[in-house]
């Protein structure tokens, strides 16, 4: 049958290989891409240039859903943009009341500490990105936003929006990057629990507002409402930034307790995002696990495949992130 | 549907990249579980219908293209697609003769093997997603394929 079918392949087209083997050549050609995109990370700057030329599609794409957004932005009516406006003097207002409160709580820490001086910020600078694609399904929630490589953006670096955590870039481009948001059902963040300090990771569900923490034994210490900020470990994410709020608790006897917890970020209201720069050298700045850190500890952690690890900057691109490529190797290990 | 001697390559790259546009277009996220492997019913096409102009070579590039799209491990699609066109290309003139009904049953056939070689090397590189969602579009793509193929013969056929 097998023969039959590719004589009459030949005969017709006359010339150009039989398709057996093209259909080699080429598997063959994709077999190899995938080795060298997985295993070595050669493909780092190809991917670079391949994502330069698919951003244009991309934004044409994207361009009705952002023309409708601009034409709704400049209809809006005076009145509400009046309110928004008085909201937010308040809400300006209200954290510089907070922010007040903070420096001295920074310094009244510091000198807990025995620091001498209060330190700077642990983050260092920031900057807005414009959503340009959201893809927001059961497999995979991404973003791909509009700064890469060519604004200092580097890969496993952290996005936030005003209220949390949302996630890290994973692809950067010149001109663009993706984001891959912690609802993901590839992500994992670690976390503690603010309430009593216990350490866990939070995995996304595909789900755009909810994070499960699959970690934690059926005894744990969990109650709804407790706040997750992220641990530091991992490190891609400082320590201290919130991420969810416990929204469920199940236990079931001898299973490890079903947790679910509630996003802070607003995954689906997207517009803007904030990517953030942080000091290496602050104490609260993302930490990195040496080899063999993660096996000690939690056995239950280490079957999870834990992606935050993995989504840590590539080595080969030390001209852009010179200071962070050397442990995401060893990391990958 | 006689195989024309020449079929013009770019109105191939056409229908390709308007193929490529539907599939990378943002939808809700109900519609998106549901949305066609518009590229993939393209390529399958004009393996079929034009197997000399879009063969193997036509799936393994727009395959690339998808990975970068997609964000998967470069030459995931690719080989996914090359390997459903291969056998299109092998089997086209049998296909050709099937009935409607029948061309869209070899292509749910097809749409799950692709999904099936996509879903082996997710496993393989350490990314499963076992959700039966992912399967969905097999089946919607075998619905839409009466369709796809009156709109493309007529692309094909208006010269």
């Amino acid at each position: 049958m097998a023969a039959y079918g590719a004589g009459n392949y030949r005969a017709s087209q006359g010339r150009g290989p039989a398709p057996g083997f093209s259909f080699f050549l080429y598997a063959v050609l994709a077999i190899v891409l995938m080795v060298l995109d997985r295993r070595g990370g050669y493909l780092v700057q190809v991917r670079y240039y391949l994502s330069a030329t698919a951003y244009p599609l991309q934004l044409a794409v994207s361009s009705p859903a952002q023309a409708w957004h601009w034409t709704r932005d400049s209809l809006t009516a005076r009145e509400s943009l009046e309110a928004q406006n008085a909201a937010l003097l308040k809400q300006n207002r209200d954290l510089s009341m907070k922010l007040m409160r903070f420096d001295a709580l920074a310094y009244e820490n510091a000198e807990l500490r025995g620091l001498r001086a209060a330190l700077p910020a642990v983050a260092d600078h920031w900057m807005a990105a414009e959503v340009v694609d959201v893809e927001l399904n059961p497999l995979r929630q991404r973003l791909l936003i509009n700064r890469g490589a060519r604004n200092g953006v580097f890969r496993g670096q952290a996005i936030m929006d005003n209220y949390g955590l949302l996630g890290q870039t994973t692809r950067v481009g010149p001109w663009s990057s993706e984001v891959i948001l912690v609802s993901d059902p590839e992500h994992a963040v670690p976390v503690e629990i603010e309430r009593t300090g216990v350490h866990t990771i939070a995995v996304g569900t595909g789900d755009s507002d909810s994070l499960v923490l699959p970690d934690l034994p059926a005894n744990a210490d969990v109650k709804p409402g407790d706040l997750l900020l992220t641990s530091g470990l991992g490190g891609v994410f400082p320590q201290g930034y919130p991420v969810a709020r416990i929204a469920e608790v199940r236990h079931d006897s001898a299973q490890p307790a079903q947790i679910r917890a509630t996003l802070l970020a607003h995954l689906n209201a997207l517009h803007e995002v904030t990517l953030v720069w942080f000091q290496d050298t602050h104490p609260a700045a993302p930490t990195r696990l040496k080899d063999g850190a993660s096996a000690s500890g939690n056995p239950a952690l280490q079957k999870q495949p834990a992606p935050a690890l993995e989504l840590l900057p590539p080595p080969a691109l030390p001209h852009l992130t010179p200071a962070r490529a050397k442990p995401a190797a060893q990391d990958s290990q | 549907m006689i195989d024309r001697a020449q079929e013009s390559f770019g109105r191939v790259l056409l229908t390709v990249v308007v193929a490529l546009v539907l599939t990378v277009l943002p939808l809700p996220s109900w519609l998106d579980a549901v949305r066609p492997a518009f590229l993939v019913i393209t390529v399958l096409y004009w393996s079929i219908a034009a197997p000399r102009v879009g063969g193997i070579g036509l799936g393994f590039f727009s395959g690339v293209a998808l990975d970068v799209f997609r964000g998967a491990v470069l030459g995931q699609h690719a080989l996914a697609l090359t390997a459903i066109t291969y056998v299109a290309v092998r089997e086209h003139q049998k296909i050709r003769l099937k009935p409607s009904f029948q061309q869209a049953l070899i292509m749910l056939g097809a749409l799950v093997a692709y999904e099936f070689i996509l879903f082996a090397i997710d496993g393989w590189t350490g990314h499963p997603m076992t959700s039966p969602l992912r399967w969905i579009h097999a089946l919607t793509g075998a619905l839409i394929w009466p369709l796809a193929t009156a709109v493309l013969d007529r692309v094909r056929g208006s010269r």
